[in-house]
């Protein structure tokens, strides 16, 4: 089986958000990039499901040489090759157009992204690229397994959760539950220095979508606190000032 | 020029977060001067039907094909483009639910749309410019976005707009599809619900326990507390992460993101990964014996003090409180 895992090069999740040139640029300076953490989620599924020698994995980035980094470390953890596409991700259908283009020169068995980046939030990717390939795409889901032509998956819904089948090829966003992130040993992170990063040029696309600006959510203001002797006080506050219960 | 909004419901019933998303589309038509079209697939009742007239719908389509009783990605979003395009709706609005997310990328390729999910405000439409508020970076940062397509599809987060009532006498239509086979690869097995619960990303109040409550036999207090309010239960990422609760609780940058209106934090020390999933709820309340917890930063009301003292009693101050009223 040949899987594709779509990785995304993201700020840590540690890192305190700030924006420049007038709130229209995110400011990387100091910031550590990482792998997206639910791509980790995604990759880790694909090495599982391929083990022993059943088949690849290789991971694609739309991005510029900076994130390459990101890439060898999906070497390390375990993907067979990677894939760069040369540009910097304008938004999520730009992203998945150019996947979908590499997508149809080499076709794959399953295509898994995470179920969001956690810069943009889009989770739109798997999507978009279901619709760009014609084959089902499952947004968010918690669990994969293999049955020779079709998996099963559970998919996260409000209160709940939904199992499906649903037949090779499909596109999946994965979340926590699919697998356990792995840690690359120091033979993965030797033989990634090795293992083949193709760089593609991106095809040229119509996008449809501009950030125009940011904005960091409004400060709160200063906590007022009960007793902890007096949770009756807060009660009443929560009942009679902020009117929530 | 119309709006489409498609009314999701779960089990055959419309959910307040569907009721918001009318309303929300309801608005933009407003601002366009135009009208809006609600769309229901599925098993639901007429009456269920008719309570979308209530929030401003001035026309109800409604979907009952035995093949699209449950959802299927595919077909839904194929039947959604459908209407739009019968319609004529260059807008098509839905609720950022997990349905929605998988729904609106699927349908922004089939109408050569820009898709904003996670949206949070209104549309603003100044000089033919269409941009829409959304969260960013995991609920840290908000990001205003253009859509620069003819057409557009928003999925809005539930809790971020409120219901408006604006009822109109409204039939409803059947609109027949021919639904292709190629859209229903995808079988559904079996739905999982847990009835007794009340669903983390719609509801109004969360209750979240952290590292602090010790261990997973303690989360008794947290669920008493939560079915006392009517509320949800979370965790914070350490806790799901060490199987104390499910994944599905785990509120936070790579969890949940959840706007409530009452978000009461249990023994969480507040992690800056853990605050960017809860920034956008309206009332903020810290349980916490540290009183240097950053959770404090950041919320409206606080008790310094042990949970496993606080709790007990906040549980005896609810019920009286309840029988009072």
């Amino acid at each position: 089986m040949n899987i594709l895992v779509c990785i995304s090069n993201v700020p840590d999740t540690t890192t305190k958000i700030t924006f420049t040139d007038n709130n229209t640029q995110f400011n990387t300076n100091g910031v550590q990039f990482i792998l997206n953490p639910y791509d980790e989620i995604a990759l880790a599924r694909a090495i599982e499901l391929t083990d022993g020698g059943n088949g690849t994995v290789t991971v694609i980035n739309v991005g510029d040489a900076s994130t390459e980094p990101t890439i060898r470390k999906a070497l390390a953890i375990g993907a067979t090759e990677a894939v760069r596409i040369n540009a910097k991700p304008h938004d999520a259908w730009f992203v998945a157009y150019q996947i979908a283009q590499y997508v149809k020169s080499k076709p794959f068995d399953l295509i898994l992204t995470g179920r969001e980046s956690i810069d943009y939030n889009g989770s739109k990717v798997a999507g978009m690229l279901g619709e760009l390939l014609d084959i089902p795409s499952v947004s968010i889901i918690k669990k994969l397994d293999v049955e020779g032509d079709k998996a099963t998956v559970e998919r996260e819904i409000e209160g709940g959760k939904e199992v499906l089948t649903v037949p090779f090829p499909f596109v999946a966003g994965t979340a926590e539950g699919v697998a356990e992130p792995k840690i690359p040993n120091m033979r993965g992170i030797m033989s990634a220095r090795t293992k083949p990063l193709t760089v593609i040029e991106p095809v040229e696309v119509k996008t449809n979508s501009e950030i125009i600006s940011y904005e960091t959510p409004a400060p709160r203001g200063q906590v007022t606190l009960v007793g902890a002797d007096d949770p009756a006080k807060l009660i009443e506050l929560l009942h009679t000032e902020a009117r929530v219960i | 020029m119309s709006v489409l909004i498609y009314a999701e419901n779960a089990d055959g019933k419309f959910k307040k977060s569907t009721f918001e998303a009318v309303s929300y589309a309801r608005a933009i038509a407003d601002q366009g001067n135009t009208t809006l079209t609600a769309l229901s697939i599925g098993n639901v009742s007429t009456e269920e039907l008719n309570a979308l007239a209530n929030y401003g719908a001035d026309k109800i389509l409604n979907v009952s094909n035995t093949q699209l009783k449950n959802f299927v990605n595919q077909a839904y979003a194929s039947v959604i483009v459908e209407a739009a395009k019968k319609e004529g709706a260059n807008v098509v609005v839905l609720s950022n639910s997990f349905s929605g997310r998988g729904l609106a990328p699927r349908i922004g390729v089939k109408l050569d749309a820009g898709v904003i999910d996670g949206a949070i405000a209104l549309p603003a439409q100044n000089g033919g410019k269409f941009t829409v508020k959304k969260t960013a970076f995991s609920g840290k940062a908000f990001a205003t976005v253009e859509l620069t397509s003819a057409n557009k599809v928003i999925a809005l987060i539930p809790n971020s707009y409120e219901v408006v009532e604006a009822a109109r006498p409204v039939k409803v239509e059947d609109f027949n599809v021919d639904v292709n086979p190629a859209d229903l690869k995808t079988i559904l097995k079996e739905i999982v619900r847990s009835t007794d619960k009340v669903s983390l990303p719609d509801a109004e109040i969360v209750v979240s326990g952290g590292r602090g409550l010790k261990g997973p036999e303690n989360w008794g207090m947290i669920e008493e507390l939560a079915s006392l309010l009517g509320a949800a239960t979370a965790c914070s990422k350490p806790v799901s992460d060490a199987g104390w609760r499910p994944h599905s609780e785990h509120v936070g940058q790579t969890g949940i993101a959840v706007s409530p209106n009452l978000y009461i934090a249990v023994g969480i020390s507040g992690a800056i990964q853990h605050l960017a999933g809860v920034s956008s709820s309206k009332v903020i309340v810290a349980i916490n014996k540290d009183p240097e917890a950053p959770i404090f930063k950041v919320a409206d009301y606080g008790i310094v003090g042990d949970a496993f003292e606080v709790v007990p009693k906040l549980i005896t101050a609810i019920k009286e409180h309840k029988a009072s009223a």
